[in-house]
């Protein structure tokens, strides 16, 4: 049974990798679905922290790392809702604006190398070696981040701020007839979002012991492909459910990827697997329609007894 | 409570399709006074509001609210102290969100939005108790979602977010036209109950004659931007529709065309 075991190992991994893309796929929540803003900052924000991750990795600093990856994503976000929001630009040419200045900025933070390798660096996953040998350890550790994430997000969304953040998306007439700017919020909503981007991508860096200057590119589609698929198999009803979805949208989305890989695609052909699920989750609502229409045509010309014109 | 001095508003200034929407415009109403207005369309009803709440910027004139100048302050602060209910009811609520939540951000109006829990158990008792008074059975419903709600329900549940911490101003812009006469009786019924009780400066807008003559303390009549007539307290008394239709004609020197203030 050596395959099945070498299946089984990667499945582990994979497993572990989406568990830290899942992290990803809740700051694309936020600004998809609780702002309503499909944001294409992803893409750089997801290299920015993996770069800043990595630089800080090299100088023996993991932990600051990951807390620097995050602000820097926040920052990131910030900018872009500013572009939005004060200069009025569409979000979608907003998103776009900041990936591409986002790809000068990577790589001045990566010191003009287009990658750095994190071989025998001390990494944040170095002290599991210490307290537990055990081939699951990385996995237990992760789901804690994982948790912890979810469960902050969780009680953020639930808080006086995070209703109103909600409620932008929801109807930003109506937050701004109670009284609250809805630019504050989309500058905070955008920013938290980032912010957790960039921390999955500083997680991805020190995982995988690179980062690399490429890295981010597509990562909106993959954090748009988990929020689909998450709402879609493990449902909406609430808001806590609905994040779990998402989280779970991620790891599977990884592990269908891993599979398809493991029976042999090519993996040149991931970029176009990606945009394919994306395009028919999106287009779900429209077939669907299209669909029922189709079918009601067909009933009604079945019935109709009338004389034609 | 509110003065409007001279306010003018045109859109789309120096092009062909240059519309005068408000035409030096005053107006001022004193504390728990109620207002309906009536006008044809395009009589500058929705602008008058509009430039009052801060959606439109306005180009002349000033606009005092309770003696502060706020002419100039951007929408978000105006709504601090202005509620409005729109007519589309979709616009009032936040859809994906349940009852007890759209009421905990309209109760925090005003207020900083910490990381305080959104709703304490406190607010839910306060929310059952206003949701009671509309009589929709909305208070055993608090952690459905709104989207799920008619669109009677959602308008009503509107008026309450707009009213539950006390506005100084409350602007309604023909919140019952969109739904159907019965619903419609009962949310204007709502309307004057609450604006009585809690003794609200209120501007109405209307599209129903009747309910203008029936509701408020006084009613004014719009024309191209401007106020033809007002009919304060005592003058309102025996006014009939037939009446308002006739020196309408007389003072705008058009037909009324708009069938709709006619019907109902």
């Amino acid at each position: 049974m050596p395959l099945l075991m070498s299946l089984a190992t990667t499945l582990q991994g994979s497993l572990e990798l989406g568990i830290i893309y899942a992290i990803m796929a809740l700051g694309v929540f936020i600004s998809y679905r609780t702002l309503n803003i499909p944001d294409l900052t992803v893409d750089g924000s997801f290299t920015l922290g993996a770069a800043v991750s990595a630089v800080l990795a090299s100088i023996s600093q993991p932990f600051t790392g990951l807390a620097l990856a995050f602000i820097s994503g926040c920052i990131a976000g910030t900018f872009t809702a500013m572009l939005t929001t004060k200069l009025k630009i569409q979000p979608l040419l907003s998103g776009i604006l900041m990936m591409l200045a986002l790809y000068s900025i990577n790589l001045k933070v990566m010191g003009n190398k287009p990658n750095i390798p994190l071989l025998n660096k001390p990494l944040i996953f170095d002290f599991l070696q210490g307290i537990n040998s055990g081939k699951y350890a990385k996995l237990v550790f992760l789901v804690v981040i994982l948790a912890i994430v979810l469960a902050l997000l969780f009680f953020f969304l639930k808080t006086k701020l995070g209703f109103v953040l909600r409620a932008t998306g929801d109807n930003e007439k109506m937050v701004r007839a109670l009284g609250v700017s809805t630019d504050v919020m989309i500058i905070i909503g955008l920013a938290i979002s980032n912010g957790l981007v960039a921390l999955s991508g500083a997680m991805i860096a020190q995982y995988q012991s690179f980062a690399d200057v490429s890295m981010g590119i597509g990562m909106v589609v993959i954090g748009l492909a988990s929020v689909i698929i998450g709402e879609v198999i493990f449902g909406v009803k609430t808001l806590m459910r609905r994040l779990i979805a998402v989280a779970l949208g991620a790891i599977l989305y990884r592990l269908v990827i891993t599979i398809a890989l493991w029976l042999g695609m090519p993996p040149t052909d991931l970029k176009l697997v990606s945009a394919v699920i994306v395009t028919v989750a999106l287009s779900m609502t429209a077939i669907k329609e299209k669909v029922l229409s189709f079918k009601l045509r067909c009933a009604n010309s079945g019935r109709y007894k009338g004389e034609r014109m | 409570m509110l003065k409007v001095e001279n306010i003018s508003k045109t859109f789309y200034k120096g092009s062909i399709n240059e519309k005068i929407a408000l035409n030096n415009l005053s107006l001022t109403l004193g504390e728990g006074e109620f207002v309906t207005v009536i006008g044809g369309n395009g009589a500058g009803k929705s602008t008058l509001l509009n430039c009052i709440s801060g959606v439109y910027e306005i180009d002349a004139g000033r606009i005092f609210l309770d003696g502060t100048d706020i002419s100039y302050s951007p929408e978000h602060k105006r709504s601090k102290y202005i509620s409005r209910v729109f007519q589309d009811p979709l616009m009032g609520t936040a859809f994906d969100m349940t009852i007890e939540e759209n009421l905990a951000i309209a109760y925090a109006k005003g207020k900083p939005k910490g990381l305080r829990p959104g709703i304490s158990k406190a607010d839910i008792a306060l929310f059952r108790e206003k949701l009671a008074l509309l009589e929709l059975g909305l208070e055993d419903r608090v952690k459905e979602k709104v989207g799920r709600l008619s669109g009677g329900e959602r308008q009503a549940l509107t008026l309450l977010m707009a009213t539950i911490v006390k506005p100084k101003l409350l602007l309604l812009d023909e919140h019952t036209a969109a739904l159907d006469p019965v619903i419609a009786k009962r949310v204007l019924q709502l309307t004057d109950k609450i604006v009585e009780e809690e003794k609200i400066c209120t501007i109405m807008i209307t599209h129903n004659m009747k309910a203008a003559l029936d509701h408020g303390t006084r009613t004014i009549m719009m024309h191209e931007g401007k106020i033809i007539m007002d009919l304060d307290g005592k003058d309102k008394e025996g006014v009939t529709v037939e009446w308002l239709i006739e020196q309408f004609n007389r003072k705008s020197g058009t037909e009324l065309d708009n069938d709709r203030m006619l019907l109902g």
